[in-house]
């Protein structure tokens, strides 16, 4: 199967207009020696069918579970609404909006996505999508960096780990310098910030709820970094706690940058997500990234157009605050939906129920004599300890249970796991994790 | 529009106007206008010093964001909040109401080895950016 | 046109909820942090549905019509892609689910013919997008040399580079020395010889370069690189015009990187999900981002060891779902298929450069690749390329790439792709001609287009000076 239309009656038409007699020839300007001799060793040509059953025979071969991990990827409902709407090929099948006349649709989606994304996070602007949450985060320290001009970063170890490697990684190639910051009793060590913070500081960063699912005190944290003129930068990575849980922007942050894969987006073995960078308007030009604005034709009718760009790499080149070029639009439009869609009443719901479902988890294991390291308030995750670890574990994969074993982020809390529930956890499927794990203790 | 010879000019399209011991600063005619419309400026904080040949603030269009230098090094005295409300002061009388800053010069003899407005002229007319 | 929050009525739901099923608790979240309210919509399903479908008449795909954008190669995005990608064990499995063997398996299959089809020792799946795998690419490269300990700081671009080629060698902190090209619009040789030192670490650069142009002398650019210690990075944007014809591998070519919603079919949703494989030779391979994906008899695994990795570039394992898609579609079209793509991309865009060339300014009129640049130089009555990409979407085209690359003032970069028929491109051609024709009989229509769009031309200006990025939810 293939999608080229042109036959060879075309073709021998259009070599002729060119004036030259095979296909071969239009290579000429390839030196020979590189021109290859022997077809790609790709397996053959499928047709549809062949091609549907082989690619449903390795689907086959994951198994999908009763999944209490969250951890920067969280299995929510997604009304159908959602994905109907992201498989019009006019959204899907379209390029970047550099054309806003024939793009006002997408345009117009994105703009209400911004207005989203900062009411919820409290902030002034954001922008039209980063990769996801853990290379905004990383992207978030050069714009620190610009911004106050000083380039040492504290970074929370309560950060999701798989984020503070990508801050690493960007960090190092960068020039910025890191320090981490311990956590006690499960959430950020206050007295370790005012320990470690100085003039030289650009930022503390800290992730909420965190890693731990634990809600940390931004108010207090953002007084610390204020009184020394350096920035909070919020990172989230569960949005659906937005609903609940105070704005970073109400509690002072400045920059906020996060995951909104928990809007309309399936869990997708970890992508396509959906990056946030949102952002108080005096940092406006510093945001990487497509930003859409609100403006007038030539007639005064309003409509959109892609603003700012000459920030953006295609403009500004080796000065541009970033090279991101693409983004994630079809996800961002899939968020936007689904906002719409729950709407004020259906978020506060699914919040409701996310935490609802995770505080009884939490106690019946207690009850049943399960420890948990850590007793800050939490949101819909939090750590317990297993007594018999190996057997648990056993036991739950038996029953088709997935949780997430800390170990390999979080070497001291290697009899830890980190749970999850979302408004997907139905109580029954709860009642059997308890069970399990009543059993093993 | 022509340039003034009453200042000189930096390769950087910058031009300096001497009164006294300050330097009035701005972009020529021709930087404005391979800008096009101006839709931001950043400007420095009144009191910082800077040397000669540093950056001293942005100005950004649709199309592009620029730099700007300082052409001569001292302190800057003043900035003009006008030109930040209203960018498009500096497209339209960009020799005039469109200065940027003033700077308490350090040393005059800078000055000396920047171009003329007949220099400044034949320089634009042979670069085809 | 209202936008969604102005639909609202309180009260009104999209959706229901279940019941909470287990006992109610309160005082969960502490009052400080405890948030009341927020300013979402409310809306029924229908408005939700009416709103977004009207929206998406108001835009243009390539399931519209001709979207001859260069550089961007807007291929026809099959359908079996998008089913194939719906599969539920596919779209349902959390990353940290350790029962991940089918999409393990599918990603190490898609690693090991992306480095076939490209003579690579191996690949990254890892990077988001094509800006991205460049990043991942410039940390790659300075790895090495940190790893050598020998410094160096800068990265050598053609003038005609793409810009996200000197924005990234900024992001890994490198000096960008930009050369220009020569009268054939290609690297000049003695310019790179100049310029290339010890402190250089890597040219970057694009072959097929942005005017479509295959770079004849390659392997002697390559070999001037090498020579002082350089690695060459390639920019693997315009892929489409040498599928299974050359490798850049062969080239001498250390690292790359593709774009899976370019040659690979996925689709661009409107400026993303992409993804960036990035390609690597032998002696870079220690440096790829972890995780890596082994295969042991047949079963997979994911190695984090770190060793010499240049760390994560982003959570998880990259655009998993964007990556069935790529796959699915090389499985479909199989070798013989992707050499057929670059022979009938390259076919389409030399036939459109000789029906043209008679009546549009033509910069470099030799033999091309996959696009080809054209120009307004000799347009009658001051019509500019901005005016003519106005004018096409009257004629429901998506105009080419404009005023890219920047070597060519007021530049058409047309790329046709190989999904196109023969009559299409004629239509476009004819069209292109006729607007030509209005250029010089009656050039309002042109100076004045579009005229038949929901929108006229819009003022950017205003946009940026005084940028409105959101609504206000509390009028």
């Amino acid at each position: 199967m293939n999608f080229i239309p042109n036959t060879k009656e075309d073709k021998e038409l259009m070599l002729k207009e060119i004036g030259i007699s095979n296909v071969d020839e239009l290579f000429r300007d390839i030196p020979e020696e590189l021109i290859l001799k022997d077809q790609l060793k790709i397996p053959k040509p499928m047709s549809e069918l062949e091609l549907k059953k082989h690619l449903e025979n390795i689907a086959g071969k994951n198994k999908l579970q009763k999944n209490f991990i969250g951890a920067g990827a969280y299995n929510h409902f997604i009304p159908s609404v959602v994905p109907h709407i992201i498989s019009r090929s006019e959204f899907y099948t379209a390029y970047t909006p550099y054309q806003p006349e024939i793009s006002q649709g997408i345009l117009q989606a994105i703009y209400e996505y911004q207005t989203m994304i900062c009411e919820l996070t409290g902030m002034d602007m954001t922008n039209a999508s980063m990769y996801d949450g853990a290379s905004a985060l990383a992207e978030t320290c050069i714009m620190a960096a610009n911004i106050t001009r000083r380039n040492q970063i504290l970074l929370s170890k309560t950060i999701h780990p798989e984020y503070i490697e990508t801050v690493k990684t960007y960090a190092h190639f960068h020039n910025i310098e890191l320090i981490e910051v311990d956590f006690e009793n499960g959430t950020t060590d206050i007295n370790k910030i005012k320990e470690l913070i100085s003039d030289k500081t650009a930022a503390i960063f800290i992730q909420n709820p965190n890693f731990f699912g634990c809600i940390e005190d931004l108010k207090t944290i953002s007084n610390l970094a204020h009184e020394k003129k350096a920035l909070l930068v919020t990172c989230v990575t569960e949005p659906a706690s937005l609903a609940l849980i105070k704005s970073p922007g109400e509690l002072g942050a400045d920059i906020v940058a996060g995951e909104g894969q928990s809007f309309g987006n399936p869990l997708n073995f970890g992508g396509p997500y959906l990056g946030i960078i949102a952002a108080k308007k005096e940092y406006m030009r510093y945001v990487p990234g497509r930003l859409v604005g609100l403006t007038k034709d030539t007639n005064g009718k309003e409509g959109f157009v892609l603003t700012l760009q000459a920030r953006e790499q295609h403009i500004r080149r080796e000065k541009a605050s970033s090279n991101i070029c693409s983004n994630q639009a079809l996800c961002a439009l899939a968020a936007t939906v689904h906002l719409a869609t729950l709407g004020k009443q259906g978020l506060k719901q699914v919040s409701e129920l996310c935490l609802q479902k995770s505080h009884y988890l939490h106690n019946q294991l207690k009850e049943n004599g399960c420890q948990t390291p850590f007793t800050q308030p939490f949101f819909n995750e939090f750590v317990i300890r297993l007594d018999n670890f190996e057997k648990t574990i056993g036991e739950l994969e038996r029953n088709n249970i997935s949780v997430l074993k800390l170990e390999k982020f979080y070497p001291e809390l290697k009899d830890s796991i980190l749970i999850c529930t979302t408004e997907l956890n139905s109580r029954e499927d709860i009642d059997e994790l308890i069970e399990v794990i009543k059993k093993c203790n | 529009m022509e340039n003034p010879t009453d200042r000189k000019y930096s390769k950087e399209h910058e031009w300096a106007k001497l009164e006294g011991d300050i330097v009035v600063c701005g972009i020529t005619d021709f930087a404005q206008s391979q800008l096009t419309d101006i839709v931001f400026v950043e400007l420095p904080e009144k009191g910082k010093q800077i040397e000669k040949g540093k950056q001293a603030g942005v100005v950004e269009s649709v199309k592009s964001v620029s730099d700007i230098f300082v052409p001569v090094g001292g302190e800057i005295v003043e900035v003009n909040e006008e030109i930040v409300n209203n960018p498009d002061i500096i497209n339209k009388t960009p020799f005039n109401e469109g200065w940027m800053f003033k700077i308490k010069v350090k040393d005059k003899a800078e000055l000396d080895s920047l171009m003329s407005a007949e220099e400044y002229t034949n320089m634009t007319k042979e670069d085809k950016h | 046109m209202q936008l969604i929050f102005e639909k609202s009525k309180p009260g009104r739901l999209g959706t229901t909820l279940p019941e909470l099923d287990t006992p109610k608790q309160d005082n969960l979240i502490p009052e400080e942090f405890l948030r009341k309210d927020n300013n979402l919509p409310e809306l029924s399903e229908v408005d939700i549905v009416r709103h977004f479908t009207n929206l998406s008449k108001k835009n243009f795909g390539v399931d519209n019509g001709f979207y001859p954008l260069g550089s961007c190669t807007m291929k026809y995005n099959p359908k079996v892609n998008e089913d194939t990608a719906k599969l539920q064990n596919f779209t349902n499995i959390h990353p940290y689910n350790p029962n991940n063997q089918g999409s393990l398996q599918l990603m190490f299959e898609l690693e090991r013919m992306l480095s076939e089809i490209t003579g690579m020792a191996q690949f990254t799946l890892q990077p988001a997008a094509g800006a991205h795998g460049e990043l991942t690419g410039l940390m790659i490269i300075k790895k090495y040399f940190e790893d050598k300990e020998e410094k160096r700081t800068k990265i050598i671009v053609p003038d005609s580079s793409h810009g996200t080629n000197p924005a990234t060698a900024s992001m890994a902190n490198y000096e960008t020395i930009t050369i220009k090209s020569n009268e054939k619009g290609m690297v000049n040789l003695e310019e790179l010889k100049e310029h290339m030192t010890k402190d250089v670490a890597a040219l970057m650069l694009t072959n097929p370069n942005t005017l479509g142009l295959f770079e004849e002398n390659i392997l002697e650019i390559t070999k001037i690189v090498h020579d002082k210690g350089g690695l060459v990075y390639c920019d693997g944007a315009n892929m489409n015009a040498i599928l299974g014809i050359t490798k850049p591998g062969d080239m001498g070519i250390d690292v790359i990187h593709l774009n899976l919603h370019k040659s690979f079919s996925t689709p661009h949703g409107c400026g993303g999900p992409g993804s960036g494989p990035v390609g690597v030779s032998e002696q870079l391979a220690k440096f790829l981002p972890t995780p890596i994906i082994e295969k042991d008899n047949n079963n997979y695994t994911l190695n984090y060891k770190k060793g010499s990795s240049i760390g994560r570039i982003k959570a998880f394992y990259g655009n998993f779902n964007v990556m069935i898609k790529a796959y699915t579609y090389i499985r479909a079209i199989g070798a013989s298929g992707l050499k057929e793509v670059a022979q009938i991309a390259v076919l389409n865009a030399n036939y459109m450069k000789e029906k043209l060339k008679p009546h549009f300014h033509l910069p470099y009129d030799i033999l091309c690749k996959h696009e080809f640049v054209l120009s307004d130089k000799d347009m009658p009555n001051h019509v500019t390329t901005g005016d003519i990409a106005k004018r096409l979407l009257d004629y429901n085209f998506h105009p080419p790439t404009v005023y890219f690359p920047l070597i060519v003032p007021g530049a058409i970069m047309i790329e046709p792709t190989e999904t196109e028929p023969k009559e299409m491109l004629d239509k476009f051609i004819e069209t292109l001609i006729k607007i030509k024709e209005e250029a010089k009989n009656s050039p309002d229509l042109v100076k004045n287009a579009p005229q038949t769009t929901p929108v006229t031309r819009l003022d950017a200006v205003a946009a940026a000076r005084n940028p409105e990025l959101r609504y206000n939810c509390n009028i």
